[in-house]
């Protein structure tokens, strides 16, 4: 029995380590001089210039800057430098494949339970990490789905072995807000049926959140008189910080009326809050302004939420809100194919948003709202070197990413996508027999 | 099926745009007159009377209305999810005219959808090739006139999935499905030999009739064209020896996401392929995909095609079909191929649809940008000489018919992925299951 349970987790772990093999080439650590490159700052202009990268910060930017010892110059002339992409929400490193729910990481049993952390199971070596970075994002949030509070999230850089190694200094508790919306086209219940739920549900929301106020109030009472706490209540004690307001809560909720309620409910408990989805935000986009709630939007490429909405209102989501004042991020909300960020920034910047504005919503706003913006989302001097170079517009398919650097290392621009395209374009033996 | 009332066919002229022919190169400043809802003339200067629509492209570009391989939109079912081989039932039976992403496609310049049986069984029901002529409600108008007949296979971990794993009945494995294609098409052709000994006098009693037989019979006498759900290599193979076997050959890989690695034996067969620009990674059998698929496949010789199998990306198959350039260099015209005229190819409609040639039919897409730019936005979507989306008359409720019971069109939580309905009807609980 006991030689086969070994087996058994013998074939486990090759199983997993083979799954998650990424056969790419190592990074290349060291300090970069990157020349005559066109800088897109984000924050203070476009111009052209050099910059040094070294110790994994953007250590100078200027004219004729020179490598000094041990520094790699990279020829930029022609090309285009910008901070590296944030994805604003995704399921990233924390589902391998999504039919196989034994690879999925992300929806743990329980609706109260924001003690799951996402940055534990996150697989450094998952095999869509590298195909992500390729297109020029270097950070992403990986989050919790599933009940009413399923986890923290966490922001998280596209390189390293550990995630603490990866981890890029924000967590956030996830709160999915009670929807008055149908779960989609197979829900069958009525509009009554569904206004009751949602009713009932807020209710139960507002009953656990006068628990996580009294839980928070004794925390700190216990601690100004430095008593010990009684009772073990991880789930608690992952809300005392949000309660308190020290903490932001990325609360999904998406549909016109469940936004005014999620904007009351946050105001009522002074929160700081962040929402996500939003997908009728446009709706009510002056009194997000007005409450200062910044979004997180996304996916941008998706079909509207009803059937009487004009076609586009997905795309133009982002641009009528950023128009308002809200401030804006976008997602992928993906797993596998978080490298098409560029693409719903491209067509958010398309529908109304305008390039520069949409550009910031994948670099500088999230790192502002994420509280990193001195780490992430800009070139300026003293930031990480979350950087790549690109041959054009990165929001247009036809541009290439040249060089992609993340913190003190070049990553070499390498996935499962393009090793299988060098191996199979001239396949040899071709059809003849071997 | 049976008889079937024509669409409106109209007049148009295009003035002055960049014309994208596919078939014979780009013209600038070019008209393109449409006539009876065929293409009349292409050339510089082109007048018309007062009766006829004029539309100004000066500055914009003209092109073959999209055309996508595999979609389910405008249909009320997707799967006769009852046996693994139900070639007798048609997908041209529940075409819904009152179907709102039909105009959601049209806003995306898609003109003609294939609209497919889904992939429960290995031999599905047969598919209906559809013009996208939102507004008429007569169902039968938008089945594409002397379109060839096509019917739906499927292997691998679906129809699997539905019949092992579901039911206890072969196929369990793709061992299975291989036997199952062999039994029909020996039921098929025994079926055919008993009609042709009774024919010829040699029985007395005429063989019962039988739909399904008979549609095997036609699919072994190259009467129908195969499109079949697939991805791996291995599978790819097992159906083209079959094939062989019986001589046919009109068949086209749907998905298809390790085409790459069998692109050589995919040639010297003369089958085509519609892929998807990026999809990997959603169950385990596209685990090992890569992007540069379509890439790959045209650069050994494959027809191919980038399709939607999405109410989402069929709004966007020119973004799609934009990746090719970034995962592999594709021309621009290559590209475009991608959703015009190989896709025509694969219907078997490539005399009618798919390039701007004199005689072909009057569809045709129009955007403000060019097409594989992200900043390419839909202007006009014609059809037949009609225009079907016009974006200076686009209000935001296209709804044909409204639902009296519900005070305002419910919103759905969905993601893009419950756009996906390969399975609809099967799994429900399962989506994501393509």
């Amino acid at each position: 029995m006991r030689i086969q349970s070994i087996l058994y987790t013998l074939v486990l772990v090759f199983t997993v380590s083979w799954l998650s093999s990424q056969q790419i080439a190592k990074s290349e650590k060291g300090s970069f001089l990157l020349k005559n490159g066109t800088l897109v700052t984000v924050t203070n202009g476009t111009f052209k210039s050099d910059l040094l990268l070294k110790d994994g910060k953007i250590a100078e930017i200027g004219e004729s800057l020179s490598a000094g010892d041990g520094v790699t110059v990279v020829d930029c002339s022609d090309k285009i430098v910008y901070p590296g992409f944030i994805d604003g929400g995704t399921q990233l490193g924390l589902q391998e494949i999504g039919a196989v729910s034994l690879t999925s990481d992300h929806n743990e049993i329980g609706s109260f339970i924001p003690h799951m952390e996402a940055l534990t199971a996150v697989n450094p070596n998952g095999v869509a990490i590298p195909v992500t970075r390729v297109n020029g994002i270097t950070s992403a949030i990986v989050m919790p789905t599933g009940g009413r509070f399923p986890g923290t999230a966490a922001l998280i850089n596209l390189h390293g072995y550990t995630p603490q190694q990866m981890f890029a200094g924000y967590k956030a508790v996830v709160m999915n807000y009670p929807s008055s919306g149908k779960r989609g086209r197979r829900d069958r219940r009525s509009e009554e049926d569904i206004k009751k739920d949602s009713e009932k549900a807020r209710k139960e929301l507002n009953e656990s959140w006068k628990k996580v106020k009294l839980y928070a109030n004794i925390d700190a009472a216990s601690k100004s008189s430095n008593q010990e706490k009684s009772d073990y209540n991880p789930a608690m004690d992952a809300m005392v910080d949000v309660a308190n307001g020290d903490q932001q809560i990325m609360i999904e909720v998406n549909k016109k009326a469940d936004i005014e309620a999620a904007i009351k409910w946050v105001q009522e408990n002074n929160l700081n809050a962040v929402l996500t989805g939003v997908k009728e935000g446009y709706r009510v986009a002056d009194e997000l302004a007005e409450a200062g709630i910044p979004v997180i939007v996304g996916p941008v490429l998706s079909i509207p939420s009803r059937l009487s909405d004009k076609y586009d209102v997905a795309y133009a989501n982002p641009g009528l809100m950023a128009k308002a004042g809200v401030k804006v991020a976008l997602r992928t909300n993906s797993y596998e194919n978080v490298r098409n960020l560029p693409y719903d920034a491209g067509f958010a910047a398309t529908y109304g948003m305008g390039t520069e504005e949409a550009l910031k919503a994948i670099t500088i706003n999230p790192a502002e709202i994420f509280g990193v913006a001195d780490q992430l989302g800009s070139l300026e001097v003293g930031k990480q070197g979350n950087i790549f170079v690109a041959d054009g517009d990165p929001f247009e398919t036809r541009t290439r990413i040249n060089h992609l650097f993340i913190g003190e290392y070049k990553v070499p621009l390498e996935s499962r996508h393009t090793l299988l395209y060098d191996e199979f374009l001239n396949r040899d033996p071709g059809v003849e027999k071997k | 099926m049976g008889m079937s009332l024509s669409a409106q066919q109209g007049d148009v002229l295009i003035k002055n745009g960049t014309v994208i022919t596919i078939t014979d190169g780009v013209k600038e400043n070019t008209d393109v007159l449409i006539r009876n809802g065929k293409i009349k003339q292409i050339g510089e200067g082109l007048s018309v009377g007062d009766d006829v629509k004029v539309i100004d492209a000066d500055g914009m570009y003209v092109m073959p209305g999209i055309i996508d391989a595999h979609s389910h939109v405008g249909i009320d079912v997707v799967n006769e999810a009852t046996a693994p081989v139900t070639a007798e039932v048609f997908v041209g039976d529940v075409i819904n005219p009152y179907s709102v992403p039909i105009y959601r496609a049209l806003a995306g310049g898609v003109s003609v959808s294939h609209a497919m049986h889904g992939s429960a069984n290995a031999i599905g029901g047969q598919c209906e090739t559809i013009k996208h002529h939102y507004g008429e409600e007569d169902p039968t108008t938008y089945q594409m006139k002397d379109a060839p007949r096509t019917i739906k296979f499927a292997l691998g971990e679906n129809p699997m999935r539905v019949h092992g794993e579901g039911n206890g009945i072969q196929p369990k494995t793709r061992m299975g499905i291989e036997q199952v294609f062999r039994k029909a098409f020996a039921e098929g052709q025994e079926y055919q030999n008993a009609w042709k000994k009774y024919n010829s006098g040699g029985a007395q009693v005429a063989p019962e009739y039988n739909l399904r037989k008979q549609t095997l019979a036609d699919i072994l006498n190259g009467d129908i064209i195969i499109h079949c759900h697939s991805y791996r290599a291995d599978e790819i193979l097992m159906l083209m020896d079959v094939l062989g076997d019986y001589g046919v050959n009109k068949i086209c890989f749907q998905h298809v996401n390790e085409g790459f690695k069998v692109a050589p034996e995919l040639a010297a067969f003369g089958a085509t392929a519609s892929v998807f620009a990026d999809w990997w990674a959603y169950k385990f059998e596209v685990y090992y995909s890569t992007a540069y698929n379509a890439a790959i496949l045209t650069k050994n010789g494959v027809v191919t095609s980038i399709n939607s199998d999405s109410g989402e990306l069929i709004r966007h198959l020119y973004h799609e079909a934009g990746k090719s350039q970034k995962y592999g260099d594709l021309t621009d015209n290559e590209a475009l191929r991608l959703i015009t005229l190989n896709p025509a190819i694969q219907l078997g409609i490539d005399d009618k649809v798919g390039s701007l040639e004199v005689g072909k039919d009057g569809d045709v897409a129009v955007f403000n940008n060019h097409p594989l730019s992200i900043y390419a936005v839909p202007q006009y979507t014609i059809v037949d000489g009609i225009v079907r989306f016009d974006i200076n008359e686009d209000p935001d409720d296209m709804r044909l018919d409204i639902n009296p019971d519900e005070s305002f069109p419910a919103f759905h939580e969905l993601n893009a992925h419950d756009e996906h309905r390969c399975m609809e009807g099967v799994y429900e609980f399962l989506f994501h299951q393509h």
